[in-house]
């Protein structure tokens, strides 16, 4: 697996891209302690960006690469290589390059501002998001053919996860509000990885006792050992299942 | 040593290969003719595994192509176009290639020589003319000094001395005992390096026989008349 790994971060380190992200998040997360005199302030400032920004860019450049690496996967697939290596070896070069970016973007800084609960499970939710977003490019790139469809696809998925998702899960909370809905929420959230990394976060945080009686029933879950349990086996499925998929699809690709 | 038997092919509604059944033994140089769209390079993806046909078997070496990727290692192949990845030097796609096929012993390095590639290794690919890009991928289906050599449309884009160093090469190997699989508009240039002819067209193998059989058969003495002969009287 490293040998076509390594060519494929080397490639990646000179994008000067995924430099400028470190850089970007290095300032945002830098800028923010500083002028919230660090803390939890700045922990839940930087709570916002996470999940937007990470999951996004995550998901666009991967994206973007896979395409742009038509001729390299070409150039390999005639070569004595397994095919499921070679797409194994583009998710795991993305993923390592992204995350790493990310911990020292935003988890350098945490580390040195606010090494304590809330903030390293911002760290952890936020690699756990790259992940996640990766392995969704790789299924967007392995599905479409077509270069523009497939990143608008990867595009259209972030929409959906980051915006389009709490939508429907208020309509639906409002729509049956004279129900019961507390497990049917935590249900909910569990087909979101934004959504379940922003619990988890919070729930790390004293501002959980704001978000109400939902906010308990997270708490009650979430909080306890089975729920974070689970919580972690969702997110992990969420970057294992989608790449599963694409691999599963790219064994049988016509190239 | 390559054995395709009842393969069929379509890409979505169009039937691109039609119960294709084709032995190639090793010494054979076999040329891949047949018209445009004719299928002649989606048979050649199938044997290297980067088309999956609907059904029928490939062996090589009397295994099964199916869910197996060692095999590769035996054969060294030339796309219609090659390309490569656009940021790498032309030393960096060969010395990820070499990394990547460690155990393929002795390397070939007579094509990299002749052609001279040696003075611009450190150029990226995406720099290089087409012809250039044409011979990098030459060099590199001769490196791994393959038991199977497979060409698509290798001449296209080179000068008349490149094409002449290619067409010397492939005869060489050709005397050492390869299989040589290689497809070409260009029938002329088939005539000495060839010892057979398989001929598709709409996705049939329509024969696959020696190039002397063929002659006489037509009774014509170059390739180029000869598959023209046929192709009049498939038309008829």
């Amino acid at each position: 697996m490293n040998k076509i790994v390594k060519y494929i971060i080397f490639d990646i380190g000179r994008n000067k891209i995924i430099l400028g992200y470190t850089v970007c998040l290095l300032l945002i997360a830098l800028s923010l302690f500083n002028l919230e005199d660090g803390g939890a302030k700045g922990i839940l400032s930087l709570l916002n960006i996470i999940l937007i920004i990470v999951p996004l860019v995550s998901i666009v450049f991967a994206t973007i690469y896979l395409y742009n690496a038509a001729e390299f996967i070409e150039l390999l697939v005639s070569q004595p290589i397994r095919r499921t290596r070679l797409l194994g070896s583009l998710f795991a070069g993305l993923a390592i390059a992204l995350t790493v970016s990310f911990l020292i973007g935003i988890g350098a800084p945490v580390l040195i501002y606010h090494p304590r609960g809330a903030g390293l499970m911002l760290v952890v939710v936020g690699t756990a998001l790259t992940l996640v977003f990766t392995g969704l490019s790789v299924l967007a790139a392995v599905l479409t053919r077509d270069k523009a469809k497939g990143i608008g696809v990867a595009v259209l998925l972030w929409f959906y996860f980051a915006l389009l998702f709490d939508g429907i899960v208020l309509f639906i909370l409002f729509q049956f509000s004279d129900y019961p809905l507390e497990k049917t929420s935590i249900a909910l959230s569990l087909l979101n990885p934004i959504d379940l990394g922003r619990i988890m976060i919070l729930l790390k945080m004293d501002v959980s006792a704001l978000m109400g009686y939902s906010g308990a029933v997270f708490r009650q879950f979430f909080g306890g050992m089975t729920g974070s349990l689970i919580a972690g086996i969702a997110l992990l499925l969420w970057a294992g299942l989608p790449f599963l998929l694409a691999l599963r699809k790219f064994s049988r690709k016509d190239l | 040593m390559i054995s395709v038997s009842n393969v069929h092919k379509k890409f979505g509604k169009l039937p691109v290969l039609q119960n294709i059944n084709l032995a190639c033994l090793p010494g054979q140089s076999i040329a891949l003719i047949g018209p445009n769209g004719s299928g002649k390079t989606t048979l050649i993806k199938c044997i290297l595994g980067m088309v999956v046909p609907d059904s029928g078997t490939i062996l090589v070496n009397g295994r099964s192509i199916k869910r197996d990727w060692k095999y590769r290692a035996a054969i060294g192949y030339m796309p219609q176009i090659g390309r490569f990845p656009d940021n790498m030097t032309i030393a960096q796609v060969f010395d990820m290639l070499k990394d990547i096929r460690q155990d393929a012993g002795v390397l070939d390095e007579d094509l990299p020589r002749a052609f001279r590639l040696d003075r611009i290794m450190d150029k990226r690919m995406h720099t290089l003319s087409g012809g250039t890009r044409q011979k990098v991928s030459a060099s590199l289906a001769f490196l791994f000094n393959p038991e199977v050599l497979i060409l698509d449309e290798p001449s296209a884009g080179l000068d008349p001395l490149a094409a002449e160093t290619l067409k010397e090469k492939i005869r060489l190997e050709k005397e050492k005992g390869k299989l040589i699989l290689i497809t070409s508009h260009i029938l002329s240039e088939l005539d000495d390096i060839v010892s057979d002819v398989a001929y598709l067209q709409e996705g049939q193998l329509r024969f696959h026989k020696s190039l002397c059989q063929l002659k006489t058969d037509t009774g014509e003495q170059k390739l180029a008349k000869a598959i023209a002969r046929v192709m009049e009287s498939a038309i008829c």
